[in-house]
This record gives structure tokens, sequence and C-alpha cells, in this order.
């Protein structure tokens, strides 16, 4: 990549150009770019028209372009009970549903590393199948099953443990079913995948010395399979925090969760200048985690 | 391995897991096939509900549109990752290319109404400036959904060529491939599992997208998830049991076929 490039190299060039800028201007384009008109737009005032908010800049004064946004939207996120409760309600919702996942998920994984591979392989399709299928129709069957005449208040009142329907449907906990139910394979998975890494013959030397099985996994499987075990957490966490559809099918109408404030605010109320810092703050606390995460589990390599 | 108590463990933690995973889907089947509109009556046995949602019209064209949006974005986005994935693995150092890793990997991570708001929020803000696009629907969608299916075909693709060998390209430039022909008959053949699992999944996440579509499409233009979605948010409705059944029976055909020719791929493999 010097300037006293062959002819060779100079073709060479052209062609790592042409194979690199198509993604790269699309995710410019696409991906980059649409971040900055989000917070753009987080700067200005909402308008009732098309489009529903004023310019930031304003060309007509003459002379210099005059920057007229203003950060009043963060003021009114980071002070309105309405908003920090949807915030603090989306992390504390997330973090909960993370840990049911992984304590209903651990030890499937554990499960399916221990069983023969033939049956080994069946266990993971059969984990995967689930994640193929339509999101919206796994949840579709929560509201089917938790309704007042569904199928869990059937189970209840036959098996007289309460002799009158209890509400589940649009409570928190339809909201916690739904979130686990929803990602449950995406904790599996990546934990399975560390577990089934995990060299046999150190928990056979384990026995040899005398360890039981309970000591052998504390000192010698739970800390080896801690990498696949924050992928998990993550992937379960990040897409839980910005959820909107569980909480709009499960949860109560005043469930506030803060993807569900994003799409009101978009939608019922079309003030997009307030969505847009919704989005801005929600990618801070997604983005953060992530990237301190990232750089705590990713090995070196690959050049970057 | 030895039986006893790690054995009733794992069993108990399977029974428990599999049971939660698959009872809700096992309770849509059933009731796809019960005559009465109300889950609390089994109306006997009948096909009725299948019926009807052949006989939705809304819903029949909307499947059509979900499926052209799935298949065209699925290809322009394995395109624009499989490139994206050799730029990441064979081009070494370039300038800028933590930011293209960055951006590349970002939307994996990113809740879905971010995005979805984000790119509705550019194409309003373009069409005012260039007036391009005209209007949101198919193709705001499709442009959407290839956004996000880059990121995972990049992901899925990547994973398969850092464990290819770079010697195989090597030595068919030493026989006198031009880099495009060495391409297209040693690493494409090499990569097609990868090819054809990234298309699957950004296939089916486009298919299965209800909040980012949601945010970009237009008048006009409703695909699968948001029909279903408006009907579901109102209640319970049978023709959504039946589709449900339909789509479990499609995937459990396709990922156990697939499956099964993996299997005995590798045993051919293995007895050669």
């Amino acid at each position: 990549m010097t300037a006293s490039a062959g002819p060779g190299e100079g073709s060479a060039r052209l062609r790592r150009v042409a194979v690199l800028a198509p993604p790269f201007l699309w995710l410019v384009f696409f991906f980059g770019l649409p971040i900055l008109v989000v917070f753009g737009i987080s700067l200005a005032d909402p308008v009732t028209g098309i489009p529903p908010y004023m310019a930031i800049v304003d060309w007509t004064s003459g002379g210099l372009p005059r920057f007229i946004g203003d950060f009043e939207k963060y003021a009114t996120l980071f002070t309105d009970p309405y908003y920090l409760d949807g915030l603090f309600g989306a992390v504390r919702i997330a973090a909960t549903s993370t840990a049911i996942c992984l304590a209903i998920g651990y030890p499937m994984a554990w499960a399916i590393a221990r069983a023969r591979p033939g049956v080994r392989l069946a266990l993971l399709l059969l984990v995967m199948v689930p994640f193929w299928t339509s999101f919206l129709i796994r949840i579709y069957a929560w509201m089917t099953i938790l309704n007042s005449n569904g199928l869990a208040n059937q189970l209840l009142l036959a098996s007289g443990l309460i002799d009158r329907p209890v509400v589940l449907l649009y409570t928190d906990f339809a909201v916690y079913v739904g979130i686990v139910y929803a990602y449950l394979p995406f904790m599996v998975l990546p934990v399975y995948a560390v577990l089934d890494r995990i060299d046999r013959s150190l928990l056979e030397a384990a026995a040899d010395l005398g360890a039981r099985p309970a000591r052998a996994f504390v000192s010698i499987t739970l800390p080896l399979s801690l990498s696949g075990v924050v992928a998990g957490c993550l992937l379960v966490f990040v897409p839980a925090l910005g959820e909107y559809v569980v909480p709009e099918l499960l949860g109560g109408s005043d469930f506030l969760m803060i993807g569900r404030l994003l799409w009101t605010e978009s939608f019922q109320n079309r003030d997009w200048p307030m969505a847009a810092a919704i989005a801005i703050a929600l990618l801070l606390v997604v983005v953060v985690p992530v990237m301190l995460i990232q750089r705590l589990v990713e090995p070196k390599g690959e050049g970057a | 391995m030895n039986a006893g108590r790690p054995g009733m463990l794992a069993l108990g933690a399977l029974i428990f897991g599999y049971a939660f995973l698959y009872g809700p889907i096992a309770v849509l089947i059933a009731y796809s096939f019960n005559d009465s509109r109300l889950v609390t009556v089994w109306g006997g046995l009948s096909l009725r509900w299948y019926g009807e949602l052949f006989g939705n019209e809304r819903m029949i064209d909307a499947a059509w549109l979900s499926l052209r949006i799935a298949a065209a974005s699925a290809t322009v986005a394995v395109a624009l990752g499989t490139a994206a994935a050799f730029a990441l693995v064979r081009f070494g150092r370039f300038r800028g290319r933590s930011l293209f890793s960055a951006m590349l990997l970002a939307p994996l991570v990113i809740p879905e109404v971010i995005t979805g708001l984000s790119l509705l929020l550019l194409f309003v803000w373009l069409e005012s400036l260039i007036g391009w696009p005209p209007g949101r629907g198919a193709t705001t969608i499709a442009i959407a959904h290839i956004t996000i299916g880059v990121s995972y075909a990049a992901v899925v693709v990547r994973a398969r060529l850092l464990r290819l060998d770079p010697d195989l390209d090597a030595a068919a430039a030493d026989l006198g491939a031009r880099p495009f022909a060495a391409f297209r008959q040693v690493t494409l053949p090499l990569l097609a599992p990868a090819l054809a699992a990234g298309w699957l999944l950004a296939f089916t996440l486009s298919l299965d997208d209800l909040v980012v579509a949601s945010f970009v499409t237009g008048p006009g233009a409703s695909t699968l998830p948001i029909v279903v979605f408006s009907s579901v948010r109102l209640g319970v409705t049978p023709e959504v049991n039946a589709l449900a059944t339909l789509l479990v029976a499609f995937v459990a055909v396709a990922v156990g076929s697939s499956a099964w020719m993996m299997h005995r791929r590798e045993r051919r493999r293995l007895r050669d």
C-alpha cells in the first residue's frame, strides 16, 4: 500500500477498494448516518407538520448559520419520573430476566454437553427450532395460555390450588415469562459451546484426586465456562432492554419499559425529538456495558 | 459417564427446559385443530382455521410481501456481508478498519427500536432534503433488513473464512489463476455452506421482523408480522394458531432434513 506500488500492486489495491467500498458505504449511509440524524433531531423542537420537528440550524438569519437546537429533551428525560421509571424499569426487568435465563439455561447446557454425541445433536437442534420460528407467535402462545380462561388458569383450577381464575396476563409476571421464554436459546447455545470445549481429562483428574462431582464442578467447570456465561448474558440482556413486543402484548397498559416509551413517543405522540433523545440514552446504556465486556473477554488477534 | 445424582440432575434440567420450550408451541398446535373459537371449549377436531387462514386475503398478501422482501434483502445482505468478511479477514490492517468492524458488529447488539427509529428519521430527513426515498414502503423495509442482515451474514462468513487456509488462494495464484478465478474456483465452493447459512439467517430475521418494519413501512406495505401483530393485539385469533402450526412444521422439516444431510456427509467423510 505504498505510493511506489508497481502496476500489479496498483490493481491489487483497486480490487481491495472494490471489495471494501460497497459494504463500507452501505454501513456509513444506513447505519452511521442515521445515528447522527437521530442525535441531530433529538436537539430539535417538535412541531405539528411534515416532518414533525424544527430545524436545528437557522440558515435564514443572513451570514453564518446559527445553531438553534437545545438539550431540553435530555433534561426532561433525566428529570421526569415517567421516563426515568421506564429506563430503570427496563434495566431491572432485563437484568432479572437474564438471571432467570441463566438459572434455567446453564443446567440445560450442562446436561446437553453430558449427553451422548448423537443425542447431543438432537438436543441442540431442539433448542434452535423455536429460535427459527416466529418470535411474535411464541409470545402470542403465552397470551393464549395466560388468559383468564386459558390453559394455566384451567390447570390451576383443576388442581384445586385456586377456586377463582387469577389474573396472569397483563402483569409483570407475564412479561418475565415472555422474555425468559423468548431469549432462553440465546443463553443455552453460548454456554453449551464453552462447556463442550472443556477437556474431560481435567474432570477425570479431579475425580482421581478424590474430588466429589460438586467440588469438581465448582473448581473446574464453572470457572472455565465463564466466557460463555458472559456472552449468553449479553445476548439476553441487550435485546431484553429495548424490548417492545413482550411488554406490549403481555404487560399491563401502564407497564413502562423504555422501548415501549420510545414507540409511544414516535407513533402515538409523534414527538420525534423526544423519541430520538430516548434512543440516544438507550444507546449509551447498551453500548457502554457491551464495549467494556467485549474488551474484557475478547481475545487479541486478527490484526486490530 | 456415571449415572447417579449428576445424571438425575441433568435429566431433570432437560425435562424441565424442553417442556418449557415446547409446551406453549404444543398448545398452539392443539388449538389450531379445535373447532371452537374459545380456548376453554374443545369443539372437536377440525381444519376450519386452516381454511379461514387461506381465505384471509390480507394475511396471504402480507405473507407474499414478506417472502419477497426477505428473499431480496437476504441476497443483497449475503453479498455485502461476504465482501465485508473478506475485508476483515484477508486485508490485514487498513485505515478505518476499527470503524468498519464497529459499524459491522454494532447492529447485532443495538435494540431493534433504535435501528427502526434511526432509519425512519433518516428516510424522512433524506426525503425532505433530496426527495429520495419517495415515501416509505417495501423498498425502505428491504433497505432496513439488508442493513441488519449484513452484520449477521458477515459474522457467519467470517467464522468460516478464518478456518480456511489462505495458502489455498496462494497456491491457485502460483498455478496462474487470476484473483477472481481463484476466488470463484477455490474460495467460493469452500464458503458455500457459510453463504447458505448466512442467507437463511438473514432471510429468517427479515421474515420475523416486526419492530423495524413497523417503523420504516408506509401505507400499503404490511408485512406478515405487522398483520399478525395487529390481529393478536386485539385478542385471541384462531387463524394465527393455524399459521403457527404451519410455520413450526416447516421449520422442523427444514432443520431436521439439513441436520440429517450434515450427519450423512460427516459419516461418509469419516468412512472415506
